[in-house]
């Protein structure tokens, strides 16, 4: 039957009409949260803050109304970090003392329970791709050898790292044992239960990881007045900045594809920082609070690294995807009833969010490097000196818009593509910290 | 669609000129600079840039140097292949931008109605209906409002055969994110030759600039190595003491450096280093005061590390500091005779002191360096590792009349080592090592170490010595009987000035090595037992005499405990490796701070070029050309129609977002009820 003309509405409502009430809502919080900071602190803040404060609520509104579980996520943190900063008090000392801040919310605590929480969050996720099969039990045996296969590496790493052949390998051997862990559960389940688990855990390992950063912040100042820094300052801090971001655009573009299968991926190399982590915590004392050394101590900084580190994020999602969509289009060639084939993501659906983790990481790595020109050129007397830095920073750059290029122009796409993601990786990782450990320079802040 | 039929026709009678611009704007040849630039610039990364030419030969050896330095790799940035690679890359973008734009203008602005209904039927998106039960009129006129409502630009046409098409685009922007980030690049390179150093690079080639190496005043460099005030863009840097100023910068340039002439005078009035309470650093600053014509009255103004100052487009940064030359109160301790008659100094941080001895041999004492904060970690006793400073240290290197030097390190402040206080030399042989440090204890009642060198210079006296040896020889004496049976006091007493001569020469492990040499093995043990005891009972009775100077008559724990810190000392002093020792008393800090001077026209334009990268990129990546076409013609009561769709960008948005648009423009479903048709991503999707 036609539809009768009149009947036809076809203005399409604009955005504001699309929001619910929760949107709006939404909207009404972060309003007033600011509002009340406002009215609190803001005879102690000069006029940058003021309006940084401002535009940072218009982007949270923003993008509660984008990512709609941003919202709860924004909530939590935010709850926590209260919490956090109040327990403390004005004195340092109540970290022993304060239950909260002991078992929970100290800087410290929370960062531990980020890593515990996503070491959890990647064996869930890893447990999801050995599901069994809705009729079957034909991939219960291919769980196991990988189980076994995988439990006796971690074993091996763990015994050749602390019976002193190969040091820090016993760091390394968690990455082993979550695998094995995720192939041996994964078999008892069907459903997609393990994979909401691992979602759920990793949405609360990013709060804790935020959090834990949000209330360093409080520390540094508890510290010494005239010390306070934004917690994005050394190698320690970045790297919880790394997991916090990367877990949480991950979770995004989980939401985005409706698949949860790259999880697994994605979160091993985020257990692969967090191994740093420990390592970094547990064997070096690197989470103690130092003060800045003078050339960091700079505005430049809060938006230099956070830039960076979306950048980094992304490129180390498009990678691990990378890695799922070889190990895919293996599985397809080889076995195509086999397990690789049948659990990995599609390649579309990988080749579609290596592409997107690559774009939204170009675009704010390039923003990233903009930002740090400009601090160059005010801390160092230059926008561009070929700092080891600079000039690695730049091959990076290169490096993805010459991947992007190829994608627009020429059209490549699948094996090829995938594998320059992960050559993209190993280029920013190097860029990232090899610089700084093996190049030196101007921008050697981290050591290890 | 003129220009189309010209571009065809083109290939087959190619002008020079066109070959050379499908040359230069083509993708290959970028990719190729693009890695050689690379490549250049990580080789740059790796082999440390402009150090000292004998550094590289010695590294390399002479062949990779030769070739290396023909190459330019030690300061590859500025060298001329590498120079021209960028320029040459610029040019290629550049080419490729007058190649592409009036494709992409035409892109934005052309609706494609020229479009044949056969490729719109075998577009990826497309719905085809041939029994569609609407009149043509009532689909168009929904399909444009619908599209116009997501924010398509619509044009309708209708063709010869009473077909009509409705096109519509939206996204084109995108397209201008093409032009923007090549627009960027060429724009960002161009703003960086303008700062960077080609014009001195062509002066320098030209021969109306010539490098300076020698270390003369800059009131001496001569007119063919100065750059004038109208020199638009330069880096140099300055070093000023507090208390005076300067009027120039210097570039350095390879092994040697130009002078540039400042149009003002830049005072330093003073330099800070702020501490936390820790002792690390918190911030560089220096106040300046800038002497300028231009200016009705000296502006006055602190400079930090991140907040320069800037006056006529000339950037003033804190970059560094050193000593500027401080004032030094010392004592010189000649460790023989002399130790306790030391000489006073005064003198200046790169000052130097010339001490002639007695047989005319000359050292030279050369004041290199002052530091006024030490900052190290010390583990206490519960293993907790704290950051603490040690004070203010001054290094000096001893050159004997040979010429060949030692190096050491004078700690102002006494240190605390399990509970006693120490005053600390370090020494060492070459600046790669780390300093070794002999530990003077402080004396009791005072700051110095005056105690310690009266019993350096009592154990240099053969007489005192002598004397000593005579007092204790008799009891001494016992001593030897217990294992040698009955030895003669003479003998005795020869045995120990030898022995005190050889502790003094090298310490006990003098004494060792002495036995040894002369004695048979299974004599090892005993002897050395023996003349240990001998030897410190010596020691003993010359600190008695010492504490004896000093009114003190007996030994208390004080005074014992004194006694084993200073024979530790006394039996490393001979491993000190000079006759002379520094005390460091005091000193009046002149700092000189580093200044670098800037002048960079081409800053602002980088920054434009910056902002316009920026936003091309986004406009590349997140914004995505889409049309949609709508080609219906009338059959019966209905219509026949195809609807397709293109998009350059995120295709598998644009799989939903066609989805929902073909059912709206077919009127199969009202705008109004958007929700629930995201369509299933299928995981096992097989493409």
């Amino acid at each position: 039957m036609s539809v009768p003309h009149d009947a036809i509405g076809a203005e399409y409502p604009g955005f504001f009409k699309r929001l619910s009430v929760t949107d709006w809502l939404w909207a009404a919080l972060v309003t007033v949260s600011t509002v009340f900071v406002l009215a609190v602190f803001g005879q102690y803040m000069d006029i940058y803050q003021v309006i940084t404060l401002i535009v940072h609520a218009i982007l949270g509104v923003w993008l509660g109304w984008y990512w709609k579980p941003f919202r709860a996520y924004a909530v939590a943190v935010g709850l926590l970090s209260v919490l956090g900063v109040l327990s403390y008090g004005d004195s340092l000392a109540r970290a022993e003392t304060n239950f909260f801040l002991k078992y929970l919310v100290s800087g410290q605590s929370a960062v531990m329970w980020m890593c515990a929480l996503l070491f959890m969050s990647t064996a869930a996720y890893i447990a999801y791709l050995f599901r069994r099969d809705a009729s079957g039990t034909a991939g219960v045996m291919p769980a196991m050898v990988t189980a076994a296969g995988t439990g006796l590496l971690g074993g091996m790493l763990l015994w050749l790292g602390q019976a002193g052949i190969v040091p820090g390998l016993e760091w390394v051997s968690p990455l082993a044992f979550l695998v094995a862990v995720g192939a041996l559960t994964g078999p008892l389940s069907r459903t997609e239960f393990s994979a909401q688990v691992g979602g759920a855990l990793a949405w609360v390992a990013a709060t804790f990881g935020l959090v834990g950063l949000f209330v360093r912040w409080r520390e540094t100042y508890l510290h010494d007045p005239a010390w306070g820094y934004i917690p994005v300052s050394n190698l320690w801090e970045v790297f919880v900045l790394f997991c916090v971001v990367t877990v949480l655009m991950y979770l995004y573009y989980e939401r985005r594809s409706r698949n949860r299968g790259m999880g697994g991926f994605v979160l091993l190399l985020v257990s692969g920082a967090v191994a740093f982590l420990l390592f970094y915590t547990l064997d070096r004392q690197a989470h103690e609070v130092q003060p800045l050394v003078p050339a960091l101590n700079s505005w430049w900084m809060k938006v230099h690294v956070p830039a960076n580190f979306i950048g980094y994020g992304g490129f180390a999602i498009a990678a691990m995807l990378g890695v799922a969509y070889l190990m895919r289009a293996r599985g397809e060639r080889l076995r195509p009833d086999g397990l690789l084939a049948r659990r990995l993501p599609g390649r579309q659906v990988l080749d579609d969010v290596m592409y997107k983790s690559i774009a939204i990481g170009f675009a704010f790595f390039t923003i990233a490097t903009v930002l740090g020109a400009m601090w160059a050129a005010e801390a160092w007397g230059g926008y561009w000196s070929w700092d080891p830095k600079e000039v690695w920073a730049l091959i990076v750059w290169l490096n993805y818009a010459a991947w992007l290029h190829m994608r627009f122009t020429k059209g490549w796409r699948g094996v090829p593509m995938a594998w320059w993601a992960i050559v993209g990786l190993l280029l920013t990782t190097f860029a990232f910290v090899g610089v700084n450990m093996f190049l030196g320079g101007l921008h050697s802040y981290g050591a290890l | 669609m003129n220009r189309s039929s010209q571009d065809s026709a083109s290939p087959r009678h190619p002008s020079r000129l066109s070959i050379l611009v499908s040359f230069l704007g083509s993708m290959n040849l970028a990719i190729t600079l693009l890695v050689i630039l690379a490549v250049a610039s990580v080789v740059g990364t790796v082999l440390e840039q402009n150090q000292p030419f004998q550094n590289y030969l010695m590294n390399f050896g002479p062949f990779w140097h030769e070739l290396f330095r023909t190459l330019n790799l030690y300061n590859v940035y500025a060298a001329g292949w590498f120079l021209f690679v960028l320029a040459f890359l610029v040019v290629s973008t550049a080419v490729c931008i007058y190649r592409t734009t009036p494709t992409m203008l035409r892109d934005m602005r052309n609706f494609r109605l020229n479009v044949r209904e056969k490729s719109l039927r075998s577009f990826a998106h497309n719905v085809q209906s041939e029994t569609h039960p609407e009149p043509p009129a009532q689909v168009l006129e929904r399909a444009g409002n619908v599209l116009g409502a997501r924010g398509y630009r619509v044009r309708q046409v209708e063709q010869a055969d009473g077909t009509r098409l409705l096109s519509a685009m939206r996204g084109s922007g995108n397209r201008l994110g093409y032009f923007f980030t090549h627009g960027a690049i060429v724009i960002i390179c161009v703003g960086g030759l303008i700062d960077g150093r080609v014009p001195l690079m062509l002066a320098e080639m030209t021969g109306n600039l010539v490098l300076e190496t020698r270390e003369i005043p800059a009131s001496q460099v001569p007119e063919q190595s100065r750059l004038g005030p109208s020199n638009p863009s330069f880096r140099g840097s300055v070093e000023i003491p507090e208390g005076h100023s300067a009027t120039v910068a210097f570039i350095t340039i390879r092994d040697g450096y130009v002078v540039q002439d400042l149009p003002f005078r830049i005072e330093v009035k003073d330099f800070r280093v702020e501490r936390h309470e820790t002792g690390q650093e918190r911030a560089f600053e220096s106040d300046l005061v800038i002497h300028d014509d231009e200016l009705d009255e000296p502006l006055a103004r602190t400079i930090s590390v991140n907040e320069p100052l800037i006056h006529r487009g000339y950037a003033i940064y804190q970059a560094s500091f050193r000593d500027g030359g401080s004032f030094l109160n010392l004592n010189l301790h000649h460790l023989a005779r002399g130790a306790r008659d030391p000489l006073p100094l005064d003198t200046r941080v790169y000052g130097n002191h010339v001490q002639e001895l007695t047989d005319g041999s000359r050292y030279t004492f050369e004041f290199t360096d002052l530091q006024t904060h030490n900052i190290g970690t010390v583990v206490d006793a519960d293993g907790n590792a704290e950051r603490r400073d040690m004070g203010p240290s001054l290094d000096y290197t001893i050159r004997d009349p040979s010429g060949s030097g030692m190096f050491f390190r004078a700690m102002k402040n006494p240190m605390e080592r399990d509970g006693t206080r120490f005053v600390l030399t370090g020494v060492r042989h070459s600046t790669a090592e780390p300093f070794q440090y002999l530990y003077m204890p402080k004396d009791p009642g005072g700051d110095g170490v005056d105690r310690f060198m009266r019993m350096v210079s009592f154990l240099n006296d053969d007489q005192q010595v002598a004397d000593v040896v005579a007092d204790v020889a008799t009891s001494a004496a016992r001593q030897f009987q217990g294992t040698q049976g009955e030895v003669p006091l003479e003998v005795v007493e020869t045995i120990m000035i030898r022995l005190m001569d050889l502790f003094v020469q090298g310490g006990y492990d003098a004494i060792v090595a002495d036995i040894e040499q002369r004695a048979p093995q299974q004599q090892w043990e005993s002897l050395m037992d023996l003349f240990g005891r001998v030897v410190n009972m010596t020691l003993r009775e010359v600190y008695m005499r010492v504490l004896a100077e000093e009114g003190i008559e007996s030994m208390t724990g004080v005074e014992a405990a004194y006694l084993d810190d200073a024979l530790v000392a006394l039996d490393a002093l001979p491993h000190f490796g000079s006759d002379f020792l520094i005390t460091f008393n005091d000193f009046e800090h002149v700092q000189a701070s580093g200044l670098m001077i800037t002048k960079a026209p081409g800053q602002n334009v980088v920054y434009f070029g910056s902002l316009m990268l920026i936003v091309g990129v986004f406009l590349m990546l997140y914004m995505s050309h889409r049309r949609c076409w709508l080609m219906v013609r009338p059959a019966g009561q209905g219509s026949q129609l195809v609807f397709a769709g293109t998009s350059n960008r995120n295709m598998l948005e644009f799989d939903e977002e066609f989805d929902t648009l073909s059912r709206h423009v077919l009127g199969q479903e009202s705008p109004g009820d958007t929700t629930g048709h995201a369509r299933e991503s299928s995981e096992n999707d097989p493409r």
